[in-house]
């Protein structure tokens, strides 16, 4: 029984100075504004994610009501939009086209990577990996200003008189170099590429900051076996951040050459207003290569911490261990390596070489097994479990659904044959607005209402989280599922209307349909944001676990202050998904309860752990005397 | 699917009675089992009503949301590979939906039930990653002796034509009957007139033709070749499952051999107004969504009295005849089926700006 003597929570005495170093607080300036506290920041990055996430969604509602509604007369939205309705108060084709563009560049970047990836690695890195903060506070507050500054650019380019870009999101040369193909081309894509240009600093610095964390910071205990798969998921993303984003930035500074310098990386034999330009020698589809190196990877970007995020809540809702947490990361880290070679997949009809559209098929399916593997192990998850809908467990259900539904239309897609007729169609819209933008949101929210408590230290209202749900949910398969139909009879997608094609003239009804599940969705977030400001504030007291969760950042007080544990950090001494071990009393056991504590519930294996336990408590003595 | 969306809204507006007691700052009860059944029970009927509704529709209006059978030989093959993979990938889909929502349901919250430890199986998951894989191989290895047919070079007696998109309309260019060789062009060669930047130093140039249709013989193989002037462009041709980027600055192709004439396809659809149509797929500003060419197939005869009803373009422009070298002037003349009487002096200055 001496084991039992053994004092667990053990950890090195720096970290009590640290502790202590922090404890002073600095003014409104400092802990508001410039804070280096990862934890703020991760807020900064959220509520600017969620205002850039209402101004994309009402940029979407606006087109949705050209494309729903043709007939109708907008003139009522003046007052907002001005000049860019015509007289017969219809939106204008070209602002149509940047409204199109502008939705996608905000949804994507804005909050689907900074609003996901840098409000959740920063808030959960450091705390469920017990460290009392990011490698380098002030290279994460950087990284928060640089995005700042790139949201204000991007936002300015919204009200400029000539309109923001509007080549599309994947901005296409020459359509995008050229201001005289397209108004958007001028200043709009000038200001898009600056505001790229900060994003892409900015989220280097957060992906270098998140690695070096995750590699160099774990408490005692905490290896990379037992890291819960959310900081696996976070750290997998940050590597694919810093080896695709430098080189969409090469992309856009070739570009901004080609526009404003006179090179031609990307333009050739192109005769426009009337005259021939001098340019010649390059390739727009070298654009296409270099911007998909980044495009492809960035829908893991997108897509990866939302899966992380997911894992964490179904395990913690269904009180089960996660099913084959060894697979999810290996499949995790296949994804990462294959994200890099399946890009050409969006060139099948680029005029690319057919050899290499054979070759990117090939590798584009096989990235197909890996993600079928992960919803499988969710499903079986679920399996025998004993679920619990909180809000958060209802959107992380909605991911995995979301994920299976238009993961499923990739099979068609990424087949080279069958993509020559759906390429460009709404069948693409809807394949990827389901597999990667309503999962990927439906990751944030599922973190939001997870980790809310934490964050403010307040619950969030339940029942408005299930309506909030419900509507979503119902809401986006409304609006997407649809699409699927309409490209299979062949709808281009970025179309003002299809009223020029014979072809094209059905699917008034199915349209409308979808614009005003649309709008309903969108309404629908107006309850979130509701209960999400309202709790802020007045919502009831959180306990320090509300979930009964395993990971260390519940070990933390109600709200946690900056360097995040008061005391010593707990020592970690198992994996994060103890739910429901046999024999234990409780349906979990946090990863800082030592095996020495749990006789009851341990495996044979684990028994032979206590020794190591002791180990851990004797080096950790040593240290102390350096 | 609409009139759940509303009956769900209504429903739990009526049970969020307590919303008013949250404005209040009313203390929230604990964990509530009968709002955990009401999920569950949710799920169920989202899962119900929506397969319902996605077998519904799909079948009820097949007729709407398809186009007509491929009118191309390769289409009918792809279109084929499309519905395999549908049928494969509905099954999938359709099991893998109903397990997990009835898993969400069966496996709802009960009070003392505990959950099973259940970490992992390796026999299960090598499964999983070993089915997948090999209905993925079969699907990738069906689908790339397709692309590589589709994508093997044309045949030596393809009936070449070339479309040249701009904003925001598209031109077709035939090599003329006499040589059936398309003349070069240059981008700096482009004016008002001659869209093409016809270079006509090149003989085989005199006897090209614009067409603003498209018309294409049926039963033979056709080649695409496909450029642009501006910015990119994409033919897309929905009944043939025709698609292919058009790059300023490189020239793509793409070939296919059309199987129904537009008599046949009018007959067939039982619509005396329908017409073949080629759209614009790759966003190229303000005009893209109405970048619309006609497109005809012809039978043989049809197509060879329409190809000889067409003028050269040289002959339709007779003053560029002064950029067609002095020597090669009277052939030109010839070729592009101008009379010899009025000759016009060669400049000599060269005819690229």
């Amino acid at each position: 029984m001496a084991t039992i003597d053994i004092q667990p929570h053990t950890a090195t005495p720096h970290h009590d100075d640290h502790a202590h170093e922090h404890e002073d607080h600095g003014n409104f300036w400092t802990t508001y504004i410039f804070s280096e506290d990862h934890k703020v920041i991760a807020k900064q990055f959220l509520i600017t994610g969620m205002a850039w996430a209402l101004i994309g969604g009402v940029l979407s509602v606006l087109f949705r009501l050209q494309l729903g509604f043709p007939e109708a007369n907008l003139s009522w939205l003046k007052p907002v939009l001005g000049g860019w309705l015509t007289p017969e108060g219809k939106i204008d084709p070209e602002f149509y086209l940047a409204l199109v563009t502008m939705h996608g560049t905000i949804m994507v970047f804005f909050v689907l990577t900074a609003g996901l990836s840098g409000t959740f690695s920063n808030f959960l890195i450091p705390l469920q990996i017990g460290a009392r903060d990011m490698a380098s506070g002030f290279m994460n507050m950087l990284s928060y200003w640089f995005f700042f500054l790139s949201s204000a650019v991007m936002f300015v380019s919204l009200f400029i008189s000539t309109g923001p870009a509007a080549g599309g999101w994947v901005i296409y040369p020459p359509l995008s170099a050229l201001p005289q193909a397209i108004s958007g081309s001028g200043l709009g894509m000038t200001l898009w590429l600056v505001s790229m240009a900060l994003f892409i600093v900015s989220s280097l610095l957060g992906s270098i900051n998140y690695i070096t964390t995750v590699i160099n910071m774990r408490i005692t205990g905490m290896s990379f076996t037992k890291l819960p798969l959310t900081i696996w998921a976070f750290f997998l993303t940050a590597v694919i951040g810093i080896l695709s984003f430098p080189v969409l930035f090469g992309a856009a500074l070739l570009l901004i050459f080609d526009r404003s310098f006179g090179t031609s990386f990307y333009l050739s034999d192109i005769y426009i207003g009337g005259e021939a330009l001098p340019n010649q020698g390059g390739s727009p589809i070298l654009f296409q290569h270099l911007f998909w190196f980044l495009g492809h990877p960035e829908v893991y970007i997108v897509l990866l911490p939302a899966l992380g995020i997911t894992s964490e809540i179904i395990a913690t809702n269904s009180r089960k261990p996660i099913f084959g947490y060894k697979a999810m990361v290996g499949s995790m880290l296949f994804i990462t390596i294959l994200s890099f070679v399946v890009w050409a997949h969006h060139m099948f009809v680029s005029g690319l070489n057919p050899f290499l559209g054979s070759i990117f098929t090939l590798l584009t399916l096989i990235i197909a097994v890996p993600s079928a593997v992960k919803i499988f192990n969710y499903v079986t998850t679920l399996w025998k479990g004993n679920i619990r809908f909180t809000p958060a467990m209802l959107f992380s259900i909605g991911l995995v659904s979301f994920f299976l539904t238009g993961g499923i239309t990739g099979i068609f897609l990424g087949n080279s044959a069958v993509d020559i007729q759906l390429h460009d169609t709404y069948f693409v819209v809807a394949h990827f607005h389901l597999v990667m933008g309503s999962a990927s949101f439906f990751g944030m929210m599922a973190g939001v209402y997870h980790w809310f408590p934490k964050m403010f230290g307040r619950m969030m209202d339940e029942k408005l989280g299930y309506l909030h749900f419900w509507m979503t949910f119902i809401g986006v398969y409304l609006v997407f599922f649809p699409m699927h139909y309409i490209g299979i009879a062949g709808f281009p997608r970025r179309y003002y209307s299809w009223t020029a094609f014979e072809t094209f003239s059905g699917f008034a009804d199915l349209n409308m349909l979808v614009s005003v599940a649309a709008i309903v969705t969108m309404a629908a977030q107006f309850v979130f944001l509701f209960n999400f400001i309202y709790n802020i504030f007045r919502g009831q007291l959180a306990p320090a676990n509300p979930w009964n969760a395993t990971t260390l950042e519940w070990t933390t007080p109600r709200l946690p202050g900056h360097g995040n544990w008061p005391g010593e950090i707990p020592t970690v001494y198992r994996w994060p998904y103890d739910y429901s071990k046999p024999g234990s009393k409780e349906d979990f056991i946090p990863q800082h309860i030592p095996y020495s504590e749990t006789p009851e519930s341990n495996f044979p294996h684990e028994n032979d752990e206590i020794k190591l336990e002791m180990g851990r408590g004797a080096i950790v003595v040593e240290g102390a005397k350096h | 699917m609409g009139a759940l969306l509303v009956l769900v809204i209504l429903y739990m507006i009526f049970k969020i009675g307590n919303l008013v007691g949250l404005v209040k700052g009313k203390k929230d009860e604990e964990f509530s089992i009968s709002w955990n059944n009401f999920n569950a029970y949710m799920m169920m009927a989202f899962m119900i009503f929506g397969l319902g509704g996605f077998f519904w529709y799909s079948f009820t209006y097949f007729n709407e949301y398809t186009l007509p059978e491929a009118a191309s030989i390769h289409g009918v093959i792809t279109d084929n590979l499309f519905w395999v993979t549908m049928w494969v990938t509905v099954v999938a889909f359709v099991i893998i939906f109903v397990v997990m929502f009835w898993f969400t349901f069966a496996y709802r919250y009960e009070k003392g039930r505990k959950a099973a430890f259940f970490a992992d199986n390796h026999k299960l998951e090598i499964l999983w990653t070993v089915v997948p894989a090999i209905v993925l191989a079969l699907l990738v290895f069906k689908g790339l002796r397709v692309w590589n047919d589709i994508t093997a070079p044309a045949s030596k007696d393809a009936v070449v034509v070339e479309m040249v998109g701009q904003q925001w309309l598209w031109m077709a260019r035939y090599p003329g009957s006499k040589d059936l060789t398309l003349g070069q062009h240059n981008f700096k060669l482009i004016d008002a007139s001659n869209e093409f930047g016809l270079d006509l130093t090149d003989k085989n140039s005199f006897d090209d033709f614009k067409s603003l249709e498209l018309h294409i013989p049926v039963d033979q193989e056709i080649l695409l070749k496909i450029r642009a002037k501006d910015v990119l462009h994409s033919v897309f041709l929905p009944h043939f499952r025709v698609k292919m980027d058009a790059v300023p600055g490189v020239q793509t192709h793409f070939k296919f051999t059309a199987t129904k004439t537009t008599d046949q396809m009018r007959e067939e659809l039982n619509n005396p107004k329908f017409n073949y149509e080629m759209a614009c797929t790759e966003v190229c500003g303000r005009g893209h969504f109405s970048m619309k060419f006609p497109v005809v197939v012809d039978s043989q005869e049809d197509y060879q009295k329409w190809m000889k009803s067409q003028d050269s373009w040289l002959k339709m422009n007779p003053e560029y005849l002064k950029y067609v070298p002095a020597e090669l002037k009277e052939a030109a003349m010839i070729k592009a089926g101008i009379p010899l009487d009025n000759l016009v002096p060669t400049v000599q200055t060269a005819a690229i700006k």
